[in-house]
C-alpha cells in the first residue's frame, strides 16, 4: 500500500484514505463566458498526462478532507512531495528527481531486500 | 433529544481478549470554525478546541476531536446540550450542525482491540503512533469512520447510522476469526 504524506495532517497515511483528482494548478479562465471554444476545451478537457514528472491533485477525502498537492513519477507511481493546496509548484533538485525514477530496463522491477554477502 | 431507537441496541460482544458493545446515545455537533471564533467558542463549550492533528481534548461530559484544518467534532453525553451552548453565539463565524443521530458509537477494548480494528483500519494503532487521546477520521473496511482512543486497550468509533450494521459485522467477523 501506498503512503501518502498529507501536509494538513503532518503525517503520512495508509492510500486507502485518499482519493486522486487529477491534474494540479489549472487554472480557471478568469474571463469563463468570453473565450473561445477552443480555449474553453483547452481549459476543461485537455491534459498533460505527461510520462514521468507530474503534478498532482489529491484530497484527503477519509481523513482531514483537504484537497492538497503532489509531485510524482507517473511510471513509478512514487512520491516525491505533497504541498497544500494554493502553494506554487515546488523546486525540484535532479537528486529529487532521480530517487523516484523507475528501475531502468533490464533491472529487476524490486531489488532483493537481503544483499549478497546475507544470502545463504 | 428524541429517543430514537439505536440500531445496534442489546448487541453485545465478548471473547478473549476483545469486548465490542455499541456506546449509547450521545450528542454530537459537527463544528466548522475559522481562527476569529475559536476564543467565543471554547468559552460557551467550556474547553480548549484541539489544534493539532490527531488529537482530542475532554472536559467534563464532552470531548473535541480535530478532524481538520477547521473541523472538529463535538461528542458530549446525552444531556450535554451542546447545541444550546452553540445558540448563545451571535456575530462569530462558525457552523454548528448537530448530527447527533447521524452517527452511532461502538467501543472496542481488550487486548486483542488493535488487532481487531487493524483488520479493517489501515492506521499504524501502535501506543507511539495513535497514543490514548488520539483520534482520526479513517476506514474501517468500506466504511468511513472515526477513531478515538480511550484508553490503551480501548476505543471508541463513530460510524454513519446506516453503516453501522455492516461496521458491527466485519468487527465480529475479525473477533470471531482470531
Ligand atoms: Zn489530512
Amino acid at each position: 500500500m501506498l503512503l501518502i504524506h498529507c501536509p494538513y495532517c503532518e503525517e503520512d497515511r495508509p492510500e486507502l484514505e485518499f482519493h486522486g483528482a487529477g491534474e494540479a494548478h489549472m487554472e480557471r479562465p478568469k474571463n469563463m463566458g468570453d473565450i473561445s471554444p477552443e480555449d474553453f476545451e483547452k481549459f476543461f478537457f485537455i491534459r498533460e498526462n505527461r510520462k514521468g514528472l507530474v503534478f498532482e491533485r489529491w484530497r484527503h477525502l477519509h481523513g482531514c478532507g483537504r484537497f492538497f498537492n503532489a509531485a510524482r513519477h507517473s511510471v513509478s507511481d512514487k512520491f516525491i512531495c505533497t504541498y497544500k493546496a494554493g502553494e506554487p509548484k515546488p523546486e525540484l533538485s535532479d537528486e529529487q528527481i532521480a530517487a523516484v525514477l523507475p528501475p531502468a530496463k533490464g533491472t529487476p522491477a524490486n531489488e532483493p531486500i537481503v544483499s549478497k554477502g546475507d544470502a545463504k | 433529544m428524541a429517543n430514537l431507537e439505536l440500531p445496534l441496541q442489546s448487541r453485545m460482544f465478548a471473547n478473549d481478549g476483545i469486548a465490542i458493545a455499541p456506546i449509547g446515545s450521545l450528542e454530537r455537533v459537527s463544528l466548522r470554525a475559522d481562527d476569529s471564533a475559536f476564543a467565543s467558542i471554547e468559552k460557551v463549550l467550556g474547553l480548549t478546541l484541539p489544534k493539532k492533528p490527531k488529537t482530542s481534548v475532554t472536559k467534563d461530559d464532552r470531548t473535541a476531536l480535530w478532524i481538520g484544518p477547521d473541523e472538529w467534532l463535538i461528542l458530549g453525553q446525552d444531556n450535554a446540550s451542546l447545541m444550546q451552548a452553540f445558540g448563545k453565539l451571535r456575530s462569530q463565524k462558525f457552523s454548528a450542525v448537530d448530527v447527533s443521530h447521524r452517527n452511532c458509537a461502538i467501543q472496542i477494548s481488550g487486548e486483542n482491540a488493535v488487532m481487531v480494528l487493524n483488520t479493517g483500519c489501515p492506521q499504524d494503532l501502535s501506543l507511539k503512533a495513535f497514543p490514548v487521546g488520539a483520534c482520526s477520521r479513517t476506514v474501517y473496511a468500506k466504511a468511513e469512520i472515526i477513531l478515538l482512543r480511550t484508553g490503551e486497550n480501548e476505543f471508541h468509533l463513530e460510524c454513519w447510522r446506516s453503516f453501522s450494521d455492516y461496521v458491527w459485522k466485519f468487527l465480529l467477523d475479525s473477533a470471531t476469526s482470531l
